[in-house]
């Protein structure tokens, strides 16, 4: 367990690297910021104060050593556009995306494994048939149209529920959350199904799949022989056995969710890290870009670190100390 | 235990419904773009100079045309070529009780080049400020080093701090360092509301940065109280987004509703639509510096070796037609620019023959949209030694201005037509303005707001030589130069007698135009969308302001 996570760790620390390093220079090739934030008012000398002023008018592999510097001190720089420390920034609206996040992941748990399993129990009822071709159209409807179609439906026409932002909040330890207060509720409620949909369809698919061959094995045979009940078998044998895969695929979707719920966050403009992501790309913000990239990869080390883990707890013959990575 | 509840909740009822009077007035707004801050001095551009009216007054005002309005100066004039004297309002407060003076102006002009970091300084507006005088409380005599008209346009660009709130009570003398302060408020105090402390009709309430930024009404505000108690203003920007909010009822008004979606908002019942002509002339440049362009094919071998910053200095291009005046005309008459304001805007837009729409100061009452006349422009190619025409490339933004790469792609349709075989280059704005600082278009695209809502703005920046000293073409990125041009410009520059100054804008107009250093193409119309019961004054500088919006009776 121990060499295992160092390995993993020193990983990392690479990874982290040659990642700042790409979106430094990829940002640097698209353009200055400075093109898009000044006032088209101001003179020549003027435009020039201002590069100079933000430090851009420096050969690029010196920008890059001097924050590669200050990162070393856990400083990743200050937004050009806000002039707050790029990781308060993120931190500031890491919440709000955290929340709609989890929902989705949530929902994609708690309607995807029941409907997935009832379509492998049943995959020839009108049922099963009904979820098997509802998952099909969560696969393939573009988010950003579903997203405008949702608002439409229930925010337009029906009116039971607001079009977009986050609601009221209420402080818990510290962090403003909504999901406390009703009409908090009611604005998650949208952009996190909307969210989910995809991951639904995704978790339905995989968990029809799997209880379809879990059911033929020779261990479900066996305790039904056992005479244990038609429950039992399912929710504890079969559950179990095709969680592996399951867990999987939403470990990843949960980071996927995390770092880029641009298209949902922008829909409804719901204040997360994704619309201060693409917000910041349009403005060349390179010191948030660079920040959010590098905690993005952070997070997927360790929700990747996670599932390792967590295979284990599922399936015992799995040993981490055995793991290549 | 039953019986328990309901009691607490029959005790409660009473208590709850004295908690909720009859509604207060409140209006919530989505707006298409998010300050970058608080701090009324970190970032001069439209979204955060838009934010700042509410809490921050200027000695200056703006009306809905930009004509300047007395606001925190009562009156101003000039006394002499390069004296100003302003008079300022007496009884006036901040909303913390401290009385407004003299002070609490050169404080914030001090402070204002003590910015760090700020991406868009307001030092443009400040550094003709040579020496203030204040011969009382509440009377500025302002020296500038050369004559400087714009003087109180400028100083309108600009909100007043409170000096006392940032603990300075000593009588400050203006200099050009930072009065011999050292300590000066920071940008994100203010997003926290430390400090943001104004004379203007709201007061700061609240800043979630991506969700909503909160105003309450400033009960002790000198003018007009105002309608709302208090106003929420909610950054939307996807347009889609915008309009289902309004739909929704989520917002009561919201700015810039897509192009496409007004017919439809027209139609609803439950919704107003709000327009007016702005300020911002969307136009077409043409690279007219040296004698080989990048963007064009099929003109021959250059004449001279190209020199100077550009791609053609290291890579071969062929001859430059824009230098010759026939063809610049030629694409001017080959455009139709009736046809673009009706088909491609939907008739929300102006065509342009200048580059401000008739009634701002400098333009002339004359000005006509170059007629549309497609064989008067194969003429002209013909004459110019382009029978055959040739090949070019225009470069648009696609997410800058209203429809814009649609425009362009029916330019280019325009131009194919006469003979000048045309492609499109579009892109998203950080790449399109970076292509364009490297010289790499031979035409582009793009639009220009008038802050100061005279004709020296456009002449200044967009036809005027590029000239760092002088302060002249800071986006003249076609490189047309004309020494008669900028000497009228930098003249007007120096006129104080706004009559006599008109009319060498005019002038200056007129030599722009007629010389086709520029071609215009339309003004933009600004919407708003809101609620049915609400009223909106069209703004010309596109501003969206809670002050401008009233219940309808």
């Amino acid at each position: 367990m121990l060499v295992f996570t160092i390995r993993r760790l020193m990983q990392s620390v690479i990874v982290l690297f040659v990642m700042s390093l790409i979106v430094f220079i990829g940002i640097y090739a698209v353009g200055n910021p400075v093109d898009i934030l000044i006032n088209p008012e101001a003179d020549i000398a003027e435009q020039e104060a201002t590069i100079r002023r933000l430090g851009l008018d420096r050969p690029l592999w010196s920008q890059y050593f001097s924050f590669l510097n200050s990162a070393l001190y856990g400083d990743l720089g200050t937004s050009f556009v806000h002039n707050e420390p790029a990781l308060e920034l993120i931190f500031e609206r890491l919440p709000a995306t955290l929340e709609i996040a989890v929902g989705a992941v949530g929902l994609a748990i708690v309607i995807g494994i029941p409907a997935g399993m009832v379509a492998g129990l049943r995959p020839d009822s009108l049922i099963g048939k009904t979820i098997m071709s509802g998952s099909i159209l969560g696969f393939s409807l573009p988010t950003f149209w579903v997203g405008l179609m949702l608002i439409m439906l229930f925010a337009v026409m029906l009116g039971w529920l607001p079009a977009s932002g986050r609601g009221d909040t209420v402080d818990l330890f510290g962090v403003p959350v909504s999901f406390l207060t009703w009409d908090g509720l009611t604005h998650i409620l949208l952009p996190a199904f909307n969210l989910a949909l995809f991951k639904m369809s995704l978790v339905i698919r995989l968990s029809r799949a799997g209880t379809r061959e879990v059911m033929l094995q020779d261990y479900v045979k066996f305790s039904r022989a056992k005479g244990l009940s038609e429950s039992r078998v399912i929710l504890v044998h079969v559950l179990k056995n095709i969680l592996i895969p399951v867990v999987t695929v939403l470990g990843l979707e949960l980071g996927n969710v995390i770092a880029f719920a641009v298209v949902t966050e922008t829909v409804f403009a719901w204040p997360g890290i994704g619309k201060l992501l693409i917000d910041s790309i349009g403005l060349l913000d390179r010191p948030v870009v660079v920040a959010y990239l590098l905690l993005t990869v952070t997070m997927f080390i360790l929700i990747n670190f996670v599932v390792d883990v967590l295979y284990s707890v599922l399936d015992p013959r799995v040993r981490l100390g055995d793991m290549k990575s | 235990m039953k019986f328990g509840k309901l009691a607490l909740a029959a005790a409660l009822a009473p208590a709850l419904l004295a908690l909720a009077p009859a509604q207060a007035a409140e209006l919530r707004i989505g707006l298409d773009s998010e300050p970058s801050a608080i701090d009324p001095h970190y970032h001069n551009l439209g979204p955060n100079n838009e934010i700042r009216r509410h809490m921050f007054e200027s000695l200056v005002g703006q009306d809905e045309q930009q004509r300047l309005t007395p606001l925190l100066a009562t009156s101003w004039k000039p006394t002499s070529a390069t004296t100003w004297q302003f008079n300022l309002r007496q009884g006036v407060t901040f909303s913390n009780g401290d009385p407004f003076t003299v002070n609490d102006f050169i404080y914030t002009a001090c402070r204002i080049p003590n910015v760090p970091n700020s991406p868009s300084s307001f030092t443009i507006y400040t550094k003709a400020i040579e020496k203030v005088e204040t011969p009382d409380d509440h009377t500025l005599i302002i020296h500038t080093a050369k004559p400087h008209p714009l003087l109180p346009v400028e100083i309108a660009t600009w909100g007043i701090l409170s000096a006392k709130v940032f603990g300075v009570t000593q009588k400050l003398t203006f200099d050009k360092e930072g009065c011999g302060i050292t300590s000066w408020p920071k940008t994100e105090d203010f997003n926290a509301g430390k400090g943001t402390i104004g004379t203007g009709p709201y007061t700061f309430g609240e800043f979630v940065k991506g969700d909503r930024l909160v105003l309450n009404r400033n009960d002790s505000y000198w003018g007009e109280k105002a309608e709302w108690d208090t106003v929420t203003v909610k950054p939307i920007t996807n347009a889609a987004a915008r309009v289902a909010a309004l739909l929704a009822g989520d917002v009561d008004f919201i700015s810039k509703p897509p192009t496409q979606d007004l017919p439809k908002l027209e139609a609803d019942p439950n919704v107003g639509l709000a327009q007016g002509l702005s300020n911002r002339v969307i136009y077409l440049h043409l690279d007219q510096y040296g004698p080989s362009t990048p963007g064009v094919k099929g003109t021959g071998k250059p004449d001279a070796k190209y020199e100077g910053e550009g791609p053609c200095a290291t890579q071969p291009c062929e001859k430059n037609p824009f230098l010759d005046k026939r063809v610049r005309q030629a694409l001017s008459k080959a455009i139709n620019r009736d046809a673009i304001v009706a088909k491609i805007m939907g008739g929300v837009a102006v065509a342009a023959g200048e580059l401000l729409p008739h009634g701002f100061f400098g333009t002339n009452p004359d000005s006509k949209p170059e007629a549309y006349d497609p064989e008067g422009a194969k003429k002209l190619l013909a004459e110019a030694g382009y029978p055959n025409g040739f090949e070019l490339v225009i470069g648009t933004p696609n997410d800058r201005y209203i429809n814009d790469a649609k425009v362009t792609q029916a330019i280019a349709q325009m131009l194919t037509r006469v003979g000048i075989k045309t492609g499109v280059n579009a892109m998203t704005k950080s790449v399109f303005f970076k292509t364009r600082n490297l010289y790499e278009f031979s035409v582009y695209l793009a639009g220009w707001g008038a802050g100061t809502g005279e004709m020296s703005s456009p002449l200044r920046a967009l036809v005027a030589s590029r000239d760092k000293a002088r302060g002249l073409g800071g986006t003249n990125r076609g490189r047309y130069s004309n020494k008669a041009l900028d000497d009228l410009v930098l003249e007007a520059l120096a006129t104080v007698d706004d009559a006599k100054r008109e009319a060498i804008l005019q002038k200056a107009s007129r030599m722009a135009m007629e010389d086709y250093s520029i071609l215009p193409l339309h003004f933009e119309v600004t919407s708003w969308a809101h609620r049915k019961g609400l009223t909106y004054k069209a703004r010309a500088d596109q501003y969206t302001l809670a002050m401008g919006i009233k219940a309808a009776n």
